[in-house]
C-alpha cells in the first residue's frame, strides 16, 4: 500500500472544526492545480455516450451497446478493474452493470469538488466542509491519486526514488503533486476517524 | 450459514494508504478498527485478503462498493 505523503510542498491540509466541520486553505496555485486536476478527471472518466442521450431509458442504465471490454488506458483498467479474475465472461457481464454508474459517481464528485473551489476564489481561501462534503473530498482525492499514481507507476518505495530522481526530469514535478495530494488526502483521513 | 461459497477479495495496491483502507473496511463494512487493521495489514502483507463471503450477489455488491472507493477488488470463489 501508499506510503503517507511526506509534505515536502508546505500545506496545512484538513483540520477538524470545533462544530463537527473540516476545515482546509488552499492558495491560488493550489485551488489551480485541484480545479485542473478535476478536469482532467473528468475528460477521462466521463462515460463516452452519457453526455448525448437522449433516451431516458439510456440514460439510467447506460448504453447497453456499450464496449464491455476492460478499458485499454491505464487508469481506467485501474479505477474499474475486472471484478472476476478467471471468468471474462462474468467480467464483462459486472461491467455493463456497474462501470457506467461507477463513472457517474467519480465525475459527480469532481464536479462537486470544482464547485466548492469556484465559490471560494479569492486569496488563501479556507473551505468548511460538513462530513458528507468531506466524504466527496475523500473520494475525489483517492481517484486523482489512483489515476496519477497509475501513469506515474508508483510503487511502494517510490519515496525513495524520488531522492536519487534528478532535478531536472520532467516527472519530478508531478510526483511532488502526488506527494501532496497523498498528505491532504491522509489529513483528511485522520480528521474523519480522530487519529 | 452454512453455504457462502462466495468471497470478496481485496488485494494490495501501492496507492491506496494502509489508513484509508482501514477507514474503508470499518465504514463499508462496520468492521471494528481491530479488524479492520487486521485485514488492511493481510492485503499489504500477503498481497490479498478476503474481506467478506456471502452469496454471489451481496459479494458483488461488496466488490462494486470498494472499486467505488478505489480498492482494488474481486469477486471469487471460496
Amino acid at each position: 500500500m501508499g506510503n503517507r505523503g511526506t509534505g515536502l510542498i508546505v500545506t496545512q491540509g484538513f483540520e477538524r472544526t470545533d462544530d463537527g466541520g473540516f476545515s482546509v486553505t488552499f492558495d491560488d496555485m493550489e485551488r489551480g492545480l485541484i480545479t485542473s486536476l478535476a478536469t482532467q478527471l473528468l475528460d477521462l472518466v466521463t462515460p463516452p455516450h452519457s453526455a448525448t442521450t437522449d433516451d431516458p431509458l439510456a440514460a439510467i442504465v447506460g448504453n447497453m451497446a456499450e464496449p464491455v471490454a476492460a478499458p485499454d488506458d491505464v487508469a481506467l483498467a485501474r479505477l474499474f478493474p475486472d471484478a472476476y479474475r478467471d471468468d471474462p465472461e462474468s467480467a464483462q457481464d459486472f461491467r455493463r452493470f456497474t462501470e457506467h454508474d461507477l463513472r457517474l459517481e467519480k465525475c459527480a464528485r469532481a464536479r462537486s469538488v470544482q464547485d466548492s473551489i469556484v465559490t471560494n476564489d479569492e486569496g488563501d481561501a479556507t473551505f468548511v466542509v460538513d462530513e458528507e462534503s468531506a466524504l466527496i473530498w475523500l473520494g475525489f482525492l483517492n481517484d486523482v491519486r489512483l489515476i496519477l499514481g497509475t501513469r506515474l507507476g508508483i510503487t511502494e518505495d517510490w519515496q525513495e526514488g524520488l531522492e536519487s530522481m534528478s532535478v531536472s526530469d520532467p516527472r519530478i514535478g508531478l510526483f511532488h503533486l502526488y506527494d501532496w495530494l497523498t498528505y491532504i488526502q491522509e489529513t483528511l483521513i485522520q480528521s474523519l476517524t480522530g487519529d | 450459514m452454512t453455504d457462502r461459497p462466495w468471497v470478496t477479495i481485496v488485494w494490495n495496491d501501492p496507492v491506496n494508504l494502509m489508513s484509508y483502507v482501514t477507514y474503508v473496511f470499518m465504514t463499508y463494512f462496520k468492521y471494528p478498527r481491530e479488524k479492520a487493521e487486521t485485514l488492511m495489514r493481510a492485503v499489504h502483507h500477503e498481497g490479498r485478503a478476503v474481506v467478506a463471503s456471502g452469496s454471489r450477489e451481496e459479494m458483488e455488491r461488496d466488490t462494486n462498493a470498494m472499486h467505488s472507493y478505489g480498492l482494488w477488488a474481486t469477486v471469487g470463489r471460496d
